[in-house]
């Protein structure tokens, strides 16, 4: 294994780099995609390597960037969207709620929606106002999409080329508190990691920690202070969020018996909530106490000031772990 | 209803007497006659739908009366190889598209597989849209996967007065402009959306000058006089496909039905301003023009609506003879790699199914 390192902005310029290069289908688009090379760098240099007919700097209009995809993707290219933050999606949201989702389903599979729309999700980098969403339930809820969130470059990277090789549309988003954090070394080797899969991090038997995104570093780092209190946490990953991998989540509580789901996006309608409904409903005879959510509060993301607030921290977490240890 | 800075084209007058220079294909009998006859066509396909509606048979459905000339037009324009991104009220240049009039029907049947189209002239057109003005940009789309190919082809997208108030349409304008995209958009001005009629909609005196800020060749046509539409339309398409850009065309019309069948027009809109319109409507236009030439009488009129309530006929019987589609398709097009966490939530829709005795409804 070669020893250069990436982060995660870094790994999802290789994976689309090697997109592009093995799929001439493969278009990237986007506001400042192109010359600049995204506003996070996820783009550099692919208009350089591919030409400006496949890297291409739209007019700034969210709604346009959801439907020229529809368009080009229903003619068998595979557009890969930049949206420059989350908190801009929402313009473009009805193309991929009434249409996107939906093109397959409607013409009974004569024509379908090969799109994915990137997106910079989360808190926790003293960005404006509207740059920190964590809004993922809103799209999670739409049938006909796939929402993948990686935690780490080599999972950016592998579902990254499985979300573009997908012949449905694919919500990717990528926890921009992780852009540059912890690099790791990485084989371009154009290998495909799972989608509807979740990824359990870390093995125990004591209690399940479910997380996705950039709150899987804080769960992480929690389930490391059990283990030197003795407890061994069993960290999912959840990464797909919609379809969600149930069974890897259920298999994992029957075996531990406890549960707590960490998420950065508010409370209310939140997947934690779905995913703890859902972990009841097949598993609540072998649950040992009840489950627990760690999340923000059902309030926007505070200006940067009371940023840290709103975010998931890792003495929250453990606090969460200490109620469900405590039942007997 | 118009500005000296937008051009406008009409050949014949309401009495279908001509009132400009003709274009070429008024001397083009054989395409006078099947513009004349797919209007004609189209117009029964829209009243056995209604009936079909008030019976019971399908649901709501949204007719086309008095808009004929501007869907035969452009089905007659296009090429087999261009793309159409229709909206709701194309019937007329869907089913010149190859679409059957039994998939139609079955689509406002309630029917996704009257989406499927058989013919592989309509291949990768796109089925009718309902969110209004998002197809604007769905042909956007479309037109620059054209682009980026290097093909020749040329995408045409409809939609309706309403529609030109909306971002979806000026984002689609705006970067149709920007990319010189082989793209027309043709608007359907029938004076009403729903109950808010084209004076509310826009301050604009005409809907073409949209263009002008989008930087692209906007104009007007009579669009009950088929022989301007084609005209203009096929002009546009041309261009597009040799890579000289997009046009915005916007046909004048008026419906002269209800919005759909689940609508009443009479709530809001007065019975002269309907009957007034009546004597503008483009299938006796044409049929006054065709007639004056010697190429249209009683007989050929008596023979053509026998023809098509034939045809009519056998269409409703397809229909009526297509089975109940299988409970398990809502499942089967959501995705193409099915997931298997859906696996379970399939179970429990065969269960219900079967709670049902085998069927979709209790």
């Amino acid at each position: 294994m070669s020893d250069k390192t990436y982060s995660l902005v870094e790994a999802v310029n290789l994976a689309l780099a090697r997109a592009m290069a093995d799929d001439e289908n493969v278009v990237v688009l986007g506001e400042d995609v192109g010359v600049n090379g995204g506003v996070f760098r996820a783009t550099l240099g692919l208009r350089e390597r591919f030409g400006r007919k496949r890297v291409i700097d739209t007019p700034l209009a969210e709604t346009m960037l959801g439907g020229l995809a529809v368009g080009m993707a229903a003619q068998g290219l595979k557009p890969v969207v930049e949206i420059q933050f989350m908190g801009f999606i929402y313009a473009a949201m009805e193309h991929l709620v009434s249409h996107a989702s939906r093109l397959r389903n409607r013409t009974r599979g004569r024509l379908s929606c090969p799109l994915v729309m990137r997106t910079p999700m989360g808190a926790g980098i003293r960005a404006p106002e509207h740059h920190s969403e964590s809004t993922e339930a809103l799209f999670a809820h739409i049938p006909g999409l796939r929402v993948v969130v990686p935690s780490s470059p080599a999972r950016a990277y592998g579902l990254l080329l499985a979300a573009i090789d997908d012949p449905d549309p694919v919500l990717f988003l990528e926890p921009t508190r992780l852009y540059r954090m912890n690099p790791q070394p990485l084989q371009d080797d154009g290998q495909r990691l799972p989608l509807d899969s979740c990824f359990t991090l870390r093995e125990g038997q004591d209690l399940t920690l479910v997380s996705w995104g950039a709150s899987v570093h804080e769960t992480l780092q929690a389930a490391a202070r059990l283990a030197e209190q003795g407890v061994e946490a069993e960290v999912i990953d959840v990464a797909c969020l919609k379809p969600l991998d149930l069974d890897t989540l259920e298999a994992s509580l029957r075996k531990t018996g406890r549960c707590v789901i960490v998420h950065e996006a508010p409370r209310s309608g939140g997947l934690g909530g779905e995913i703890a409904a859902s972990l009841y409903e097949r598993a609540w005879l072998d649950l040992r106490a009840p489950i627990q959510r760690v999340t923000a509060p059902d309030i926007p993301p505070p200006l940067y000031r009371l940023e840290q607030l709103y975010l998931p921290g890792v003495e929250d977490i453990l606090a969460a772990c200490e109620t469900v240890l405590d039942y007997a | 209803m118009h500005d000296p800075a937008i051009p406008f084209t009409r050949f014949l007058d309401p009495d279908g007497r001509p009132c400009a220079a003709l274009p070429p294909c008024a001397d083009d009998a054989e395409l006078l006659e099947r513009l004349y006859r797919q209007m004609v066509l189209t117009r029964l396909f829209d009243q056995k739908a209604v009936a079909l509606q008030r019976t019971g048979r399908i649901g709501t459905f949204a007719q086309g009366l008095g808009q004929e000339a501007i869907g035969v037009a452009l089905g007659a324009a296009l090429r087999p190889d261009d793309v159409l991104v229709p909206y709701y009220r194309d019937t007329g240049v869907q089913l010149m598209r190859g679409a059957r009039m039994e998939e139609v029907l079955l689509y406002w049947g309630g029917d996704e597989r009257g989406s499927a189209f058989a013919d592989p002239l309509a291949r990768e057109d796109f089925p009718i849209c309902v969110p209004i003005a998002t197809q604007a940009l769905h042909a956007c789309g479309v037109a620059a996967a054209m682009r980026i190919r290097d093909q020749h082809r040329a995408v045409a997208t409809t939609c309706g007065d309403g529609a030109t108030s909306k971002g979806d349409f000026l984002e689609a304008l705006n970067v149709a402009g920007a990319w010189q995209l082989p793209v027309v958009f043709i608007i359907n001005n029938n004076q009403w959306a729903i109950s808010v009629p084209r004076s509310l909609q826009c301050g604009a005196p005409t809907l073409a000058q949209k263009a002008v800020g989008a930087g692209i060749p906007g104009e007007q046509v009579d669009g009950n006089d088929v022989l301007a539409v084609y005209t203009r339309i096929q002009a546009a398409l041309e261009r597009a496909r040799q890579g000289k850009g997009p046009t915005l065309i916007e046909c004048l019309s008026y419906r002269l039905s209800d919005h759909t069948t689940a609508d009443d027009a009479s709530r809001y809109r007065p019975n002269e301003e309907v009957s007034a319109a009546w004597a503008r409507e483009p299938i006796k236009r044409l049929q006054a023009f065709l007639a004056s030439r010697g190429n249209w009488n009683e007989q050929r009129e008596q023979d053509l609506i026998e023809h098509c309530q034939a045809q009519l006929q056998l269409a409703v019987e397809r229909f009526e003879r297509i089975g109940e589609p299988d409970p398990d398709q809502v499942f089967e097009h959501l995705y193409q790699r099915w997931p298997t966490p859906l696996a379970e939530q399939r179970e429990q829709m065969r269960e219900r199914v079967a709670r049902r005795g085998g069927q979709a409804h209790e």
